[in-house]
């Protein structure tokens, strides 16, 4: 019942996409997200659809992968599309007792949730095909310039692979409680939402418990092995930007410019 | 309670590249109060296969009948199935959850609505049957406890709920031959004094050997062979084909019986294999 949420996976592949320098792959995420926030009309998001299957079609991740991951989140989205679509005032079109929907609404809570959906898609992508050790590469390289002003950029980059790290382990580990109580007759299926959500609470105090003790184990691991933190650390792959990575934060920012055109220039 | 199933395949990750094939049209039976061993190489599909009989994992396709009951079945009551089939888990740390060892062997009792005065006794009574010391221990963690103790208190746990078929998932892995032999016997005496149908998973023909009066052998996700284990130990070669042999003791009785000694060679303990040799003896001093 867990095994739908694929966020923080990797998905091996040998891909152009994959190949991209991580560092590349983060801002050009980073862009897309942006650019998601200045699109407020059709057109610009036909740019921002072509951009991201073309980006999955040459990842050659399964469009169906991707789509899982957004099952947890449906909920979600339907919620901020409804609460747009209800709170926005307008011209009316019509409505249901006292609730009123507006054209305003509907195109508001429209984008609202195309926005969180390609949101998520996007992030997907980045973490589905970045390994993680390429992708804490990436943002600590991105992140060294601040360390002039105190930024602990090792050890945040660390700090963000481990979280990323944990969420499948976190996932694991609930599902493995989940099977030991229901191996005991504990009942997490049946029953109407009050009772599921009670069944539930006997699982948090043995997830808290054993997320402390693998982080402590971990600690225990990494300081086995020596780890003192960022100074003097080298790597063993070091990352040089290609032709490809600059094609490609250069098809971006040409996607960005576009939509920043349509925002102010039609 | 008679085990049935029919056609059962169970692919993990299906969808994703990450696809395995753990279970590949498993067909069986097993009757009310058989004691079944489970044997097969590591990775064919026994753990898989043992966690589908009290629906924790669900068939890719094909049928399991518990019983009457088809446990397969879309709206099944799975709770109720759980209580009749009792499993211990092959790793005792991914069973145990609780802060002390006295709440998590009545986790199972209380789930079942029972007195807390019964949930009590029953307590006692499994820490009692696998050995453990209720004052000493009832208090700690189950964290703080060594392998073997942990791996008891998971066995306690389950015979907690008084189970009418109990599967143990390699219940001897990481113990000392001492603690083996008592957690293997206590098994045995509780086979034999409650009519359970038991299902032991376990990498030791020895074990096995000793213990079952049926045994299935797994490989790659298939049923390979199944029948009394002294059927199954006449095909040696077959079995060192898929990376499992045969008791040492019937190893040496076949190797002498293939030396022209007129010796049985389907023993399958060490006793067996006693008398038979002194028969042997004995049978050449006279002539
Ligand atoms: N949770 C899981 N997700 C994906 N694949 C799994 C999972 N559990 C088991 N597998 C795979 O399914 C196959 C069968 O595994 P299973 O645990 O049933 O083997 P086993 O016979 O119990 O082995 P062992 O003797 O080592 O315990 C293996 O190839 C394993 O890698
Ligand atoms: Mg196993």
């Amino acid at each position: 019942m867990l095994k739908n949420i694929t966020i923080g996976q990797y998905f091996p592949g040998n891909t152009i996409i994959h190949k991209l320098d991580p560092r590349i792959k983060i801002l050009i995420t980073l862009i897309f997200i942006i650019a998601l926030f200045f699109v407020d009309s059709f057109t610009p998001y036909l740019f921002v659809i072509a951009f991201i299957f073309i980006s999955i079609v040459l990842s050659k991740v399964p469009l169906k992968y991707i789509l899982k991951g957004l099952k947890p989140l449906f909920i979600i989205i339907l919620i901020t599309f409804f609460i747009n679509a209800i709170l926005t005032p307008g011209k009316l079109i019509f409505n249901i007792g006292p609730i009123s929907i507006t054209e305003e609404g509907l195109r508001q809570a429209t984008f609202m949730a195309l926005r969180l959906v390609f949101l998520v898609v996007g992030t997907s992508l980045l973490t589905l095909t970045t390994s993680p050790i390429a992708l804490t590469d990436g943002i600590e390289k991105l992140l060294n310039p601040f360390r002039k002003v105190g930024l602990p950029a090792h050890e945040l980059a660390m700090m963000m692979t481990i979280a990323l790290r944990f969420i499948p382990t976190l996932l694991e580990e609930t599902d493995k409680i989940m099977k030991a109580q229901m191996a005991r007759g504990a009942d997490f299926e049946s029953g109407n939402i009050m009772n599921r959500a009670k069944s539930l609470v006997p699982l948090l105090v043995p997830l808290f418990i054993s997320a402390f003790r693998r982080a402590d184990e971990l600690a225990m691991a990494m300081e086995a092995r020596c780890y003192r933190g960022g100074d003097n650390r080298t790597r063993m792959k070091v990352l040089s930007l290609e032709k490809r990575d600059y094609l490609s934060l250069g098809i971006s920012l040409l996607m960005f410019a576009i939509i920043i055109f349509f925002r102010y220039f039609i | 309670m008679k085990i049935k199933i029919e056609g059962l395949n169970h692919i993990y990750s299906a969808g994703s590249p990450f696809e395995i094939k753990a279970l590949d049209d498993v067909n069986l039976e097993i009757d009310k109060g058989e004691f079944v061993g489970l044997i097969g190489h590591t990775g064919s599909g026994k753990s898989t296969l043992v966690q589908h009989l009290n629906g924790l994992l669900k068939a890719t396709s094909g049928k399991i009948f518990i019983g009457d009951t088809e446990i397969t079945k879309k709206d099944i009551k799975l709770k109720t199935v759980r209580q009749k089939v009792g499993l211990v888990f092959q790793y005792p740390e991914h069973q145990l959850f609780e802060e002390t060892i006295y709440k998590d062997i009545a986790f199972g009792p209380k789930n079942l609505g029972l007195k807390d005065e019964e949930v009590d006794e029953r307590v006692k009574e499994s820490m009692n049957l696998v050995g453990l010391d209720y004052n000493s221990v009832k208090d700690r963690s189950p964290f703080e406890l060594s392998g073997g103790q942990r791996r008891r208190v998971a066995i306690a746990g389950v015979l907690a709920m008084k189970p009418e078929i109990l599967i143990l998932d390699e219940p001897t892995a990481g113990l000392d031959p001492r603690g083996r032999d008592e957690i293997l016997g206590q098994i045995k005496s509780l086979y034999d004094k409650n009519s359970i149908t038991i299902i032991l998973v376990s990498h030791s023909m020895e074990d096995i050997a000793k213990l079952v009066n049926k045994l299935i052998v797994m490989h790659k996700g298939k049923v390979n062979m199944q029948g009394h284990p002294r059927e199954i130990f006449k095909r040696v070669d077959e079995l060192e084909k898929i990376g499992l042999g045969i008791p040492q003791i019937t190893y040496l009785m076949r190797e002498l019986s293939n030396r022209g000694k007129n010796i049985k060679s389907d023993v399958l303990t060490v006793d067996e294999a006693k008398n038979e040799l002194l028969k042997y003896l004995r049978s050449n001093d006279n002539a």
